[in-house]
């Protein structure tokens, strides 16, 4: 029983940090109808980026808030460089582009930094909370927190503001939101901006547990979007769900099955997935108009 | 003996009743014509016939055997071809090559001697092409031949793709506006092809917007609207139906309301 | 516009090249590069019928690639069969494999299926990585020789390694690329060349869309495994990495920085990115950053892939 406690645990910190890159995932998807195959160097760059400011002499919130603006500065640079150009080109292609900038953004970042493991300190100490016989670091409190908050002001945004309601009525049908005086080429801008300081924030509230180096964000991408099919793509509720389920998955597999293929959860879940419900969870089947 | 039966067919879309209960048969050699105003499902009711949509409720049936929501490569099989509304042409093969992908169920056969090309793909292959070769002629695009589809004017595209669906065996054909964005030269060419073919034998079903092209040539008309069947009956019949002229003026008044609007 | 002279031709190019490039060698170090273009080439000319003919994306192919790769390395040691025999082993369990993760797999489109063969990729590579007991884990393990090296050398033909291999991968290329050039021109190739186009309109006029997406599949997977297994034999040894998403995003890369629809492209993009790394072994840190900007760069600017591009440009200048 405190083992299975321990597992939820670790599996919903985890769990956590794949629903903000499904959501990241989520976002650009919604917008753009592109999948972004270099979410997960976002995340990698919000961990990095905040070790060597931290280094350098900022002090640790202020190199977050760095880390988290420059990451949001180059998802809008990927956007206006490498996505906009390729408009209407085949799906084949966006994912090309998109596999390209995570290698670029990799091989970028073992030149600037370095190939080394890094990590900072825990926000509240390293002192294990007990709970009901298991533990749980303070750090994985603020990777479950920081994911819940997310999620509620994303939530505020879309169904509270104007903005918000731009982007929604975009991804609902791009040409109707054009229609009505929508700019769908800001609402893409926001888009990659928003969904890079997202990933950026996971990987400055994950590092501290999992550390990070130049090339951890091939299999976060992939995680994350495992959990975002899972939840049925282009849902937000779904990320948050999928993710969640995915990490849990994962801790128990690692816990009673073998650990080693720990990581083969999230594409057994994914075949699986496809195979019998192609929607996801919370995903709908759409007809194609001939 | 009729060779197509539709049988109180309809689909809903999302709560939407798209088509509801409509019924008619089409016999060989004959041209049938679906018409109504924009939305009435037409297009809808081609895509049910010819196995693209599963129909929700009612019943198609081809030679007298039940064939709802058959997929389309088995129904091509039984002879049923159509064409598009929203030309769907295989853009980067050449003209010839469009037309050949027609032959598919005549001209396949083992994939290894596709790939080793054995004397038997090309005999297959040989009478293909000399079938595709005339049906190009037959809508005058023999001369485009080795050309990339993608090249072609507009109303060459629609000539394109009833020649591709005539290289099945065709027993029945459905034309989903083929007259559309043509000019009167080209129209009058279709008019004459869907003659000539529904006088070999050929059973036809039209959906077209061109009345003077529906009213000369069909034998019968069904009228849409809404989804539903308004009326039924040879052109002249149909032409003063009350109901009808209702359905389109009325049509065209919500048109003119809309373009103030 | 490709017709059965252009088959000859592109045929008669590719020959010639690869009988007259070691007349350019400086060294006898050339040949392996050579060789291993060739294989990289082999299966992405597979690639070529899967993405170009059909229209349809794998980001995993890699797998079939390291079936191919393990079935050199296992079967001679455990059934004791012999090392060609094995090529012919892996290709028929990676066909058998493609088959069955293909049905379900090829009814998704494009994002579902890149991810669907992605992970299927991903899962090869995780059981050649952690079955150490069997595969020897993420260090790899030995191929033992083919044989056929000593066989001509007893008939009197002697050969060095690199140009045993750069003329073995030469000549299985060439089959490869006879027999995809023959499927273009084909009703099989027609058929998928069709859905490729309009997946509605090829199935009105009697094509089986899922029966031939799933032959382009198969197909490509035999190309990617026969592939895999050349580069085993001729590496003498063989790593996990065979299997590697890497190696499948790389596989991906070279078919359309040639031009997917191409043989011809396909091994001018395979022989560009094999050489990138020899180029920039000063610079190894350099790799992935000039690979990911080539990639960007290419899909952007030259959509068609780089041998149509220059195709196109030259016929435009002609007229």
């Amino acid at each position: 029983m405190d083992a299975l406690l321990q597992f939820i645990f670790s599996g919903m910190t985890v769990g956590a940090v794949y629903a903000l890159v499904a959501l990241g995932f989520t976002i650009i998807y919604n917008a753009s109808d592109v999948v972004n195959f270099a979410q997960g160097e976002f995340v990698m760059l919000g961990g990095m980026i905040t070790v060597f400011a931290h280094q350098a002499g900022l002090p640790l919130p202020l190199a977050a808030v760095l880390a988290i603006l420059a990451t949001a500065a180059l998802g809008v640079a990927l956007n206006k460089l490498a996505i906009e150009p390729a408009r209407g080109a085949p799906v084949v292609s966006l994912i090309i582009i998109t596999i390209g900038a995570s290698i670029l953004i990799r091989g970028a970042t073992q030149l600037i930094f370095d190939k080394q493991l890094h990590r900072f300190p825990s926000f509240s100490g390293d002192d294990p909370i007990r709970v009901m016989g298991a533990t749980i670091l303070p750090q994985s409190l603020w990777v479950i927190g920081g994911a819940v908050a997310v999620f509620v002001a994303l939530w505020l945004f879309f169904t509270r503001t104007l903005t918000g309601k731009a982007v929604l009525a975009t991804a609902n049908n791009r040409v109707a939101a054009q229609l009505v005086g929508i700019n769908t080429g800001w609402v893409m801008t926001l888009s990659f901006g928003l969904s890079a300081a997202i990933g950026a924030l996971a990987g400055v509230l994950v590092t501290p547990i999992t550390l990070v180096s130049y090339d951890v964000g091939v299999a976060l991408a992939l995680k994350g979007f495992a959990a975002a099919m899972l939840g049925g793509m282009g849902n937000p509720k779904g990320a948050l769900l999928g993710g969640l389920l995915l990490g849990l998955l994962e801790a128990l597999t690692a816990g009673y099955l073998s650990s080693q293929y720990k990581d083969a959860v999230a594409f057994i879940v994914i075949l699986g997935v496809l195979f019998v419900m192609p929607q996801g969870i919370f995903g709908h089947k759409s007809t194609e108009r001939v | 003996m009729s060779l197509l039966n539709v049988t109180g067919l309809g689909i809903t879309f999302g709560g939407l009743k798209a088509v509801d209960d409509v019924s008619f048969a089409v016999k060989p050699g004959e041209i049938v014509s679906v018409i109504g105003p924009n939305g009435a499902g037409k297009t809808t009711l081609f895509n049910m016939i010819s196995g693209v949509y599963m129909p929700g409720r009612g019943k198609v049936e081809l030679d007298g055997q039940d064939v709802t929501g058959t997929p389309p490569h088995l129904l091509a099989r039984m002879g049923l071809s159509r064409t598009f509304q929203n030309l769907q042409i295989f853009q980067d093969m050449t003209v010839l090559d469009n037309v050949l992908a027609g032959y598919h169920l005549q001209e396949s056969g083992s994939i290894l001697a596709d790939l080793l090309s054995l004397p038997g793909m090309h005999r297959r292959a040989a009478k293909a092409r000399d079938g595709a070769m005339g049906l190009l002629t037959r809508v005058r695009l023999d001369k485009a031949a080795s050309q990339e589809a993608g090249s072609l004017s507009y109303g060459a595209l629609k000539r394109l793709e009833i020649a591709r669906a005539l290289a099945l065996n065709t027993r029945i054909l459905l034309l989903d506006e083929p007259a559309a964005g043509c000019n009167a030269v080209e129209t009058e060419e279709i008019d004459h092809l869907i003659a000539e073919l529904a006088a070999s034998g050929i059973a036809i079903l039209l959906v077209e917007h061109d009345m003077k092209l529906v009213m000369r040539i069909s034998n019968h008309i069904v009228v849409l609207d809404h989804g539903e069947k308004i009326a039924e009956g040879d052109p002249a019949t149909v032409s003063r139906d009350p109901q009808v002229i209702a359905a389109y003026l009325g049509a065209e008044e919500t048109e003119a309301a809309d373009a103030d609007g | 516009m490709m017709t059965a002279r252009g088959k000859w031709t592109q045929l008669a190019v590719l020959a010639l090249v690869i009988a007259l490039l070691p007349l350019f060698f400086p060294s006898g170090y050339y040949y392996r590069v050579g060789a291993l273009i060739f294989v990289n080439a082999l299966s992405v000319v597979g690639l070529v019928i899967l993405i170009g003919y059909a229209g349809q994306i794998s980001l995993g192919h890699a797998g079939f690639a390291g079936i191919g790769a393990y079935a050199c390395a296992l079967a001679p040691e455990h059934l004791g069969l012999h090392p060609g025999l094995a090529v012919i082993l892996g290709a028929v369990v990676s066909g058998i494999m493609a088959l069955l993760i293909g049905r379900p797999i090829l009814r998704l489109k494009g994002y579902y299926l890149a991810v669907a063969t992605l992970g299927f990729g991903i899962l090869v590579s995780m059981v050649l990585t952690n079955e150490r007991a069997l595969t020897g884990g993420p260090d790899g393990m030995s191929v033992e020789d083919l044989g056929l090296r000593a066989l001509l050398r007893d008939l009197g033909w002697r050969l060095s390694g690199g140009e045993f291999w750069y003329g073995v991968s030469g000549f299985v290329l060439l089959i490869g690329a006879w027999l995809a050039l023959n499927l273009f021109d084909s009703p099989t190739g027609r058929a998928m060349r069709a859905l490729h186009g309009s997946e509605v309109a090829a199935s009105t006029v009697g094509v089986d869309v899922a029966r031939q997406k799933l032959r382009a599949f198969v197909i490509s997977a035999v190309y990617a495994s026969v592939a895999g297994s050349l580069l085993a034999l001729q590496n003498g040894y063989i790593t996990p990495d065979v299997a590697g998403f890497m190696h499948s995003i790389e596989m991906v890369t070279m078919a359309v920085l040639g031009g997917v629809g191409s043989v011809l492209g396909a091994t001018l993009g395979a022989a560009i990115l094999t050489l990138l790394p020899q180029v920039l072994t000063v610079f190894a840190e350099y790799e992935q950053l000039v690979l990911g900007a080539v990639m960007i760069v290419v899909m952007i600017f030259l959509p068609q892939g780089l041998l149509p591009s220059i195709a196109r440009r030259i016929r435009g200048r002609g007229e």
